[in-house]
């Protein structure tokens, strides 16, 4: 193998490879719209919107952590020859070596957010007796010496973090405003003025805002992250700090690839049934309609267990858990999919209905253009703007479902880091005394954090995008 | 009119035909009984004679469509086809795997199920028209920029966090109402509180936003604006002609989900412990009881297809503009 030189061997799970397809596919569309006037002005209308950009900065974030998740790896054994190398079942990811700290420093089992102690009372030998008292904990806060360090620890921790990414805001800041003024041929101070008055489009106050709380929440994170569980740790002892990014990953992936799955059904069947008419039309339409009379959540979880039944049976196809998990991943994405494409196809099935009687439609039809051609140069570009608000607009309602159907045993496979399945693991945890809340509250915070950034952005891509709204909000 | 209703319901014999047809493949040629066994025995278990008794006890031992070793009719009935799908069109389920008959599990459910979202419809469709009407009434105003804010966060929290938020605080810590439970007649109130209260504020978020588009749409109409210019104060005319002219579309909206109350709402129904057709179905997923799932997802799609015909009824009946043909 060429990789015997590295340690490891790179593993291309089903989604990493889509999700890569699906970002080539959109940097193909971004160079291609950044040469069409037309096509940019929109976006140009959202990057006005400083609430829409707010959201799309967060949004990147979670982007680019669910990136580098998604490059996968397997570690060689340590005890295996370098020419016949054996490699770990395990499977890593270059985001999961960036903070190997926070996976790898393991508790006993629960403790509190920036605890140094564990939760529960046990018996410890301590000065030659036993006694019965709250155990140190084996990394969090394993630093300090005295108790009484912890509360001044964490503050300074805390202001060291906020100063830190503060500092590296006021860098960038400093940077771009160097760079604008030099294009603007202004001084810096007259820059800063007409800047800080709002003259300037780009780049917008609210933007530079939410970067800088987003930096000084960074670096907080990462300073506390260094010596503490800042979320506290799960059952076993993982860090849930560490839970709720790995499950960024999965919610990214159901809100894209399930899209991704959409989108042909839709326009293909949409456009079809409104351009054709007659008995495509009524094919397509019962289609639809037998589709969306099945409860959707019925038609998943019956396809879900199929799905399971396939993988118990043909365990010999998978040789990984993570493999396994990941099929189930595609395969949820594929069946939302499946169900979820009739609202898009309805809409697009009305708006061809409408394009088609239009004179350039009919001129194009009497010069003897071919369907094929008549669809993809004046049907399709003139329905794009419903498929790009639908995409966004579904994204948040997905990642909100996940969690539903996670719940209801249909979601994800268990051993994925998910937070439908944080949120089901630890719903018997409230019931604990003292309560055991840090679970939930980190899952729905991340939870809230994304679906909040996709609403924002995709009122800002509506509004931008759909005519018929004009300038109203 | 008659017609017309009787030929919509002749077009939903096809659909729920294709229904059932969909739900046979899925769980009997995709799938086939033997993984069926397989799965429900677990790994421990599985020896060819324990899944040939599993087949002979759920009924799965025949073949799918033509039985060949029987004579004259019984070729077509003595199937599973015939015996689990097409059996459901007379509404005969059979029986699940706890041998109850689920006809009757289902009719006795249906009570539950709608003691909780029949009332969760009704508040629900009152705040949001209310707090809809007051975004209108307060339109180009900071108080309706931050109502719609607030909407969007509303809708960008889980709902499942609702239910544990309320749960927890209302009923564990502040001890104002029991967590879960059900229990029949005027001693149910106190069971059914929490469980609407919860949904109704799950639902404000998206229900005002939309409905507040509807009456924004409404607003820049011509006949409002001849309205004011006939010297009618505001809150006249948001009452006599916005909201009487908006609530087509939010009618028509409600009554396509009318009879799928029935069906109940999974997921509150089975954190809240209620007795309902919602939690039936998630109880049945998690034990993997194929033949409930069947039954509830028929059941599901006849419910949709009659708010459908439903709907179509009701748009000629508050707009007289539509006529049914």
């Amino acid at each position: 193998m060429s990789f015997a030189a590295f340690n490891f061997v790179p593993v291309i799970l089903w989604t990493d490879a889509l999700i890569f397809a699906l970002l080539a596919a959109v940097l193909v569309l971004v160079w291609f719209i950044r040469r069409q006037e037309h096509l940019l002005a929109p976006w140009r209308a959202v990057a006005r919107r400083p609430m829409a950009m707010g959201a799309a900065l967060v949004l990147g974030v979670f982007v680019v952590i669910g990136l580098l998740d998604s490059l996968h790896y397997r570690e060689r054994l340590p005890d295996s020859p370098v020419d016949a190398p054996q490699y770990s079942v395990e499977v890593l990811s270059v985001f999961d070596a960036l903070v190997s700290g926070l996976r790898i420093r393991q508790e006993k089992t629960y403790s509190a957010p920036l605890a140094m102690q564990l939760y529960a009372k046990e018996f410890i030998a301590r000065d030659g007796a036993t006694v019965r008292d709250y155990p140190r904990l084996q990394y969090g806060g394993a630093h300090l010496k005295h108790a009484g360090d912890h509360r001044p620890d964490i503050v300074r921790r805390a202001l060291v973090g906020l100063a830190q990414g503060l500092a590296v805001g006021l860098l960038l800041f400093g940077l771009l405003a160097a760079w604008q003024g030099r294009r603007t041929q202004m001084d810096f101070g007259v820059w800063l003025t007409a800047w800080g008055a709002g003259w300037l489009g780009w780049p917008g106050r609210t933007v530079v805002l939410i970067l800088a709380i987003m930096l000084m929440l960074a670096g907080v994170l990462i300073q506390l992250a260094s010596g503490y569980h800042v979320f506290g740790t799960d059952k076993v002892g993982q860090d849930v700090l560490y839970i709720s990014l790995k499950s960024i990953r999965t919610g990214l992936v159901i809100g894209t690839l399930t899209t991704l799955v959409t989108l042909p059904l839709a326009i293909g069947f949409g456009i079809a049934a409104g351009y054709f008419r007659g008995w495509v039309d009524d094919v397509i339409q019962y289609v639809y309609t037998v589709l969306n009379s099945i409860p959707g959540v019925l038609l998943i979880a019956a396809a879900v267990l199929i799905v399971q039944v396939y993988i118990e049976s043909h365990p010999e196809l998978f040789d990984t858990a993570a493999a396994r998990a990941d099929i189930r991943l595609l395969a949820l994405c594929l069946i939302m999919g499946v169900t979820s494409w009739t609202g898009l196809a309805r809409l697009l099935r009305g708006e061809s209905l409408k394009l088609r009687t239009l004179d350039y439609v009919e001129a194009a039809r009497a010069f003897g253009v071919s369907h094929s051609r008549i669809i993809s140069r004046h049907i399709f570009p003139n329905v794009f703007h419903l498929v790009l608000i639908a995409i966004v607009l579904d994204f948040s309602g997905l990642v909100l479902a996940e969690a539903v159907l996670s719940y209801v045993g249909v979601g994800v496979d268990p051993s994925m880091h998910s937070w439908g399945n944080m949120i089901n693991g630890a719903r018997l945890e409230l019931a604990r005394e003292p309560v055991v809340w840090w679970q939930l509250g980190a899952a729905f915070t991340f939870m809230f954090a994304l679906v909040l950034a996709a609403n924002l952005f995709a009122d800002g891509v509506r509004d931008a995008f759909d005519p018929r709204l004009g300038g109203r909000r | 009119m008659a017609a017309y209703i009787l030929r919509r319901l002749l077009y939903a014999i096809p659909i729920l035909i294709g229904v059932n047809l969909l739900t046979f493949a899925l769980f009997f040629v995709v799938n086939t009984p033997d993984d069926m066994a397989r799965l429900q025995l677990g790994a421990k278990h599985v020896t060819p004679e324990a899944i040939e008794r599993w087949k002979v006890e759920h009924g799965y031992d025949k073949p799918l469509l033509l039985n060949a070793a029987a004579t004259g009719s019984a070729q077509f009935t003595d199937t599973i086809f015939f015996q689990h799908s097409a059996a459901m069109f007379v509404f005969e389920f059979g029986k699940g795997d706890d041998g109850r008959d689920i006809g009757n599990e289902i009719r006795t459910r249906m009570g539950p199920s709608l003691a909780i979202a029949l009332p969760v419809l009704v508040i629900g469709l009152l705040v949001n028209i209310s707090f809809a009407l007051l975004m209108v009434f307060f339109r180009t105003t900071y108080l309706d920029l931050w109502g719609v804010v607030l909407c969007v966060v509303l809708m960008s929290i889980s709902g499942l966090f609702y239910i544990i938020a309320g749960q927890y605080f209302i009923a564990k810590l502040w001890n104002l109402l029991p967590i879960s439970g059900f229990a029949g007649g005027i001693d149910g109130f106190r069971f059914i509180l929490l469980p609407v209260l919860v949904s109704v504020v799950a639902g404000i978020g998206s229900g005002a936003r939309w409905y507040r588009t509807i009456f924004l749409e409404e607003i820049g109409k011509d006949y409002v604006r001849t309205a004011r210019s006939k010297g009618l104060s505001e809150v006249r005319v948001l009452f006599r002609h916005v909201l009487k002219n908006g609530m087509i579309p939010i009618l028509t909206g409600v009554v396509v989900v009318l009879p799928l109350l029935f069906m109940g709402s999974l997921i509150t129904e089975s954190f809240f412990g209620i007795p309902g057709l919602g939690s039936y179905t998630i109880d049945a997923i998690q034990a993997q009881d194929f033949a409930v799932v069947r039954a509830m997802v028929f059941l599901g799609s006849f419910l949709y297809i009659v708010g459908l015909i439903l709907t179509d009824i009701s748009y000629s009946w508050v707009d007289p503009r539509v006529r049914l043909q």
